[in-house]
């Protein structure tokens, strides 16, 4: 069942050649998994890259996030960016990731690029502290904006850490 | 949380003085859930719209980290509610990718039946409740009459009609009867009678036209640049469907057309929507009238599905079986990989992006909901509408805070 080959070779070997061409010097990890393209690409190019990719035909950023490595087997970098990309008019998927580590997880945004990634950066902010450079409005998007911690982060723990009692509580005589 | 006046970076100051700042929520009718607008407005007109969400943030993506590949699907059909088992089989979708199980003939048709029964359910309450807002409670009422009949054979599948977490990793809780099919059956005959009824109701009234054409536009540009999905972007005239583009379940086998529009406004979402139902109807009666005799369950080692509770019950193997595939030290192990599978749900593209870290529960269990990209659209989509406008928009996207928020 498990199929290692890339889903698409001859619309895949088009958009290496672009990017090859566009991004000429940056170090690409080009792999699959169940039919799936992936590139791993340096995150000191990141702007650049995202740039190329759009140029290559990914016109929409289908979804933005991070995975905390942490606890994972065997791995050497702390988190992984991963940016779904979706060419909207041959349906050509690829999913591009960049590694980050402490304490330097600045990052630029991509809202110059996709107009879409606004609200994503935002919730990858949320929950993993991962900071975007030159969003404009930017801010936590879910939790509260005076909240410290970065819960998705996995050394955050599953009950929290008593952020629940720092809220003031409000009776009903004060109301 | 002190509420602040917020920014609107595109006006300069002179033009901001004068304008004043209405608070649309978190509680309010049309909101249907929990989800707050910060609004300017000079005079009736909305100068910006900054949405503030979050209201409803319950930490499920953390507890996907937690829990293993069949307790999440509790979780997920938490999500959006309005089409709960839409969000079970996205998820079972992904898990099934990552593990690399293919399901077998008679668990992708149920699971397509009730993939297509779930967009009837949510595109019924995304337009009932939409008129409802606008004013016109009786078409609501012949919506919510066919609501009830999805939830009974909800019901009769899975034994609940609202939280079914009625999928399992490479199957089904349980298989389905001939009454189920019945009903289902029944269900689609009569359908396009109270579809009639609603459509007559609904969208050649002038009142309801006037509300919605020209209001909310959202140009093609926007919807690909703003990552839209579903039927939002389908109305904006981005003609993409994952059952055709990236066919899943059973799509393949089944003749059936891709409903767009080049409006982009609130009555073009709404007439999507419309069409997409009776395209629904085609695929649940060729679906049904087609159902494949079989297992349920896909047959692979053995460990990655439960068996059948006959078999637990009055078996020992059975009884071993499923014992072996709830204990964490001798479950599957996921591989050491990830995968991001979609599915197209009512509302839009539904993915999960999923990590396996060699146990059978998700190292990362991200959802990529459509709401919180359509939502991240709505100030654009508002701006230079009326106060009264807010709801059409509102609901013609359809957004689920439980899933904008998770």
């Amino acid at each position: 069942m498990s199929n290692e080959n890339s889903s698409s070779s001859g619309a895949l070997a088009e958009v290496k050649a672009k990017l090859a061409e566009t991004l000429g010097g940056v170090t690409l990890a080009w792999s699959a998994f169940r039919e799936q393209d992936r590139v791993d690409f340096p995150a000191s190019e990141l702007l650049r890259c995202l740039n190329a990719f759009k140029a290559a035909g990914f016109d929409q950023l289908t979804d933005l996030t991070a995975v905390d490595l942490l606890e994972f087997p065997k791995a050497t970098d702390r988190f992984e960016l991963v940016y779904v990309l979706l060419n909207v008019e041959s349906g050509q998927r690829l999913i591009a990731r960049t590694y980050l580590n402490e304490p330097d997880l600045t990052v630029p945004s991509a809202t110059s690029v996709w107009s879409g990634a606004d609200w994503l950066e935002r919730e990858v902010y949320d929950m993993y502290g991962i900071v975007f450079e030159g969003h404009p409005n930017f801010k936590r998007l879910l939790l509260p904006q005076e909240f410290q911690s970065f819960p998705l982060r996995k050394d955050y723990p599953i009950k929290g850490r008593g952020e629940r009692h720092n809220f003031p509580v409000i009776t009903r005589a004060e109301s | 949380m002190p509420l602040e006046l917020l920014e609107s970076s595109d006006l300069d100051a002179s033009k901001r003085e004068g304008l004043w700042t209405l608070n649309f929520g978190p509680q309010h009718p049309a909101t249907h859930t929990t989800l707050r607008l910060v609004l300017q407005l000079d005079g009736e007109m909305v100068i910006d719209a900054e949405p503030d969400i979050g209201f409803l943030h319950s930490g499920f993506e953390k507890l996907g980290e937690v829990l293993d590949f069949n307790q999440y699907v509790t979780i997920v059909d938490r999500m959006n509610y309005i089409s709960p088992m839409a969000n079970e089989i996205a998820w079972h979708h992904a898990v099934e990718k990552l593990l690399g199980i293919e399901l077998t003939p008679r668990c992708k048709y149920i699971r397509t039946i009730f993939a297509e029964l779930m967009r009837l359910h949510d595109h019924l309450l995304c337009l009932g409740t939409c008129v409802l807002d606008l004013g016109g409670a009786t078409a609501f009422m012949y919506a919510f009459n066919e609501r009830e009949y999805i939830y009974e054979i909800c019901e009769r599948a899975s034994g609940q009609r609202f939280h079914t977490s009625y999928t399992r990793v490479g199957g089904l809780l349980y298989d389905v009867t001939d009454d189920w099919v019945e009903m289902v059956r029944a269900f689609i005959r009569k359908f396009p009678k109270a579809y009639r009824d609603f459509e007559g109701l609904v969208m050649k009234n002038r009142i309801f036209v006037e509300r919605t054409r020209d209001v909310g536009v959202l140009s093609r540009e926007e919807a690909i640049a703003g990552g839209a999905t579903g039927p939002v972007a389908r109305a904006s005239g981005v003609a993409r469907d994952l059952r055709r583009d990236e066919p899943y379940l059973a799509y393949e086998d089944f003749d059936f057309d891709i409903c767009a529009s080049q409006g982009g406004d609130c009555y073009a979402r709404f007439q999507v929507r419309m069409m997409e139902m009776l395209e629904s109807v085609k695929i649940i009666q060729q679906a049904i009238e087609n159902l494949p005799a079989g297992p349920i369950f896909a047959s692979g080692t053995g460990k990655e599905t439960i068996p059948d509770k006959r078999e637990v019950y009055r078996s020992i193997e059975g009884l071993i079986h499923h014992f072996e595939s709830v204990m964490p030290n001798r479950q599957m192990q996921a591989p050491l990989d990830s995968v991001y599978a979609a599915t197209e749900s009512p509302n839009g593209e539904l993915g999960y992006y999923i990590v396996g870290d060699g146990s059978f529960r998700a190292y990362r269990a991200r959802t990529r909901p459509p709401s919180l990209l359509h939502f991240s659209l709505f100030s654009k989509m508002i701006r230079g509408c009326m106060l009264s406008d807010v709801v059409a928009v509102l609901g013609s996207i359809n957004i689920i805070a439980a899933e904008l928020d998770r």
